[in-house]
């Protein structure tokens, strides 16, 4: 439904989008994830015809966006950042304007301004003013001038922007709810959005693709391959690293001991192993039996939010560099 | 064609749905009134005057009072044009609401022609109400109706060329106080220009006083439908449209 072949978008000569390529299929909900300034609205721009792109390009449901712009445009619903509203306006009238200029006419025109307002649950404010709504009603009338045409394709830029956490909800569950029926791509940096809404997400930073992956996937990855932290002090025993380490080998299941570092209580190790809940029972009896004491124990999975954060290298600082899991950012243009 | 219908209603209702319109259609109404009364002052004055004297001047309502009307309405649409123009894109751009625009499946021109259709609409009220005044010259005179055709004609091109001008500089910036500005000092110079003529006749000075927009009035002013003159502001019209239908593609370019 949607491809983008090598995509870069320069302004000046900062490249904002640097050589993106990636497909999205009918009827898939695609989360855009980057930080700020990653080229996420770029990327939509280009897309929606807004911005030509400086090299390569993009198509929307078989049409070019720099040679058929128009069909493009026809097939696409477009939310920017801040809703389009003309504040002026009562709402029903905005929608009725939006239709017009998307091409509706008459009695169709009608059919359709009924079922957004209905559909995205704006009928009670249909004849209020828009400068005079909420930010949660405003986004919703964003959202309905968007599909008020019946769009293939729907591109929303940061649509939970701003919105209180009922808001939130609200808005991911409408769009979840359009799903079905339109292919959409939704830009956000909000993790939880995305494990919450997508299937695919594609991972941009700095203009450049860093991972393109289904949800599930990436977060199988993020789990850290069964491996356990645990940090254990000496307690009656003897301690020393390197004692520890290959007593903690010596269990069953295990297949390697990383030594993470050594806190200011105990030491603290990563075991790896096929199954960590298989090896916890012998490694916490190997422990007490060394005559350690077992400070902690808990599972090296990591949210979603480490992996997005080591992918992008956003803040190496803010993430432990025990908890951070090796995991190999995705070779640019992966296919899910 | 019906796109350029659907921008131009949208304009045409935000200009009424604001006080903006009322304000200035209320404004250009009493100003208009105030030179009608002043001219028509003058004209009974002149009227006495030769009563007094014994001597008969000749005297014509169309040349008299019609003529010096309309070239001064024709300076107040300097004035006003600005006011009119200013919001158009500039206004678009700061709401964000240019984006809906350029990505629904409508034409630059269509948006830019709907725009500028609007605003001439809303230019031609104006004129319209100000046609209140000249019931009065009917009923109590006897003035040729032609001429005062030609000059409203007159009026409505000279506008049509400095409202394609403003819509053109409201598409430069997302400030409608700067768009406002700046359309200003373009109209103004465009009036001013004419001036060089009084006391230079080389080639420059000629070209200057061609390019100012009051120069070509005068024959409308007259009541003479000088094709030269129309020619002229339809020039200008098409060049201000087409070079806002650029800027707006270029809009992409540098955003």
């Amino acid at each position: 439904m949607i491809s983008v072949r090598d995509l870069t978008k320069k302004y000046a000569r900062n490249a904002a989008v640097d050589h993106i390529s990636f497909e999205v299929g009918k009827g898939q909900i695609v989360g855009f994830l980057g930080p700020n300034g990653a080229g996420k609205t770029t990327t939509m721009r280009v897309l929606t015809c807004f911005l030509p792109p400086t090299s390569g390009g993009a198509s929307v449901a078989g049409f070019d966006v720099l040679e058929q712009p128009l069909e493009v445009k026809r097939r696409i619903g477009y939310l920017p950042e801040t809703p389009p509203l003309y504040l002026e306006m009562r709402t029903s009238e905005y929608l009725a304007f939006v239709g017009r200029i998307k091409g509706l006419r008459g009695a169709e025109l009608d059919k359709r301004i009924n079922f957004v307002l209905d559909r995205c649950a704006v009928a009670d404010v249909k004849s209020k003013v828009l400068g005079k709504l909420s930010k949660g009603y405003r986004q919703r009338v964003g959202l309905a001038q968007a599909i008020i045409h019946n769009p293939d394709v729907l591109i929303l830029d940061e649509p939970t922007a701003g919105l209180d956490p009922k808001q939130i909800n609200e808005t991911r569950d409408l769009i979840k709810s359009l799903a079905g029926d339109h292919t959409i791509i939704l830009s956000t940096h909000i993790l939880p959005e995305v494990e919450q809404t997508c299937q695919q997400v594609i991972i941009i930073n700095k203009g450049k693709l860093v991972a393109t992956d289904s949800v599930n996937n990436l977060q199988n990855r993020a789990r850290g391959a069964g491996s356990v932290l645990i940090e254990i002090a000496s307690g009656n025993g003897t301690l020393d690293a390197g004692g520890a380490k290959s007593r903690l080998e010596l269990v069953a299941g295990v297949t390697r001991v990383l030594l993470k570092d050594s806190g200011e209580y105990g030491l603290r190790f990563e075991v790896e192993g096929h199954n960590d809940r298989a090896i916890r029972g012998d490694l916490v009896r190997a422990i007490v039996e060394s005559g350690w004491d077992l400070l902690e124990l808990r599972s090296a999975a990591v949210s979603l939010e480490e992996v997005f954060l080591q992918l992008t290298g956003a803040s190496g600082e803010d993430t432990k560099p025990s908890e951070a899991p090796n995991i190999e950012p995705a070779a640019a243009g992966a296919q899910a | 064609m019906r796109n350029i219908w659907i921008i131009c209603r949208k304009e045409l209702r935000s200009y009424f749905v604001s006080p903006i319109a009322y304000l200035l259609l209320a404004m250009f109404a009493i100003i208009f009134a105030f030179f009608f009364w002043n001219v028509l002052g003058y004209f009974v004055y002149l009227g006495m005057e030769s009563q007094m004297r014994g001597e008969m001047f000749p005297m014509n309502l169309n040349e008299q009072v019609i003529r010096p009307l309309v070239s001064n309405v024709s300076v107040i649409g300097l004035f006003f044009i600005p006011m009119i123009t200013m919001r158009l894109f500039a206004e678009e751009k700061r709401s964000g609401t240019i984006e809906l625009l350029i990505t629904s499946p409508i034409r630059d021109t269509e948006i830019v022609l709907g725009k500028w259709l609007a605003s001439l609409i809303l230019y031609a009220t104006f004129l319209l109400i100000t046609a209140v005044n000249f019931i009065w010259l009917f009923k109590y005179g006897n003035p040729d109706w032609k001429p005062l055709a030609v000059a409203y004609l007159g009026l409505l091109l000279q506008a049509g060329a400095l409202l394609a001008i403003g819509i053109f500089i409201s598409t430069l910036t997302r400030n409608q106080i700067v768009a406002g500005v700046a359309t200003f000092g373009v109209c103004l110079l465009l009036w001013v220009l004419e001036w060089v003529a009084g006391y230079e006749t080389a080639a420059w000075a000629q070209i200057l006083a061609y390019l100012s927009v009051v120069t070509h009035f005068e024959s409308f002013a007259k009541g003479l439908l000088s094709s030269k003159d129309a020619v002229y502001y339809a020039t200008v019209i098409i060049l201000g449209l087409f070079l806002t239908v650029r800027s707006v593609e270029s809009l992409r370019w540098r955003s």
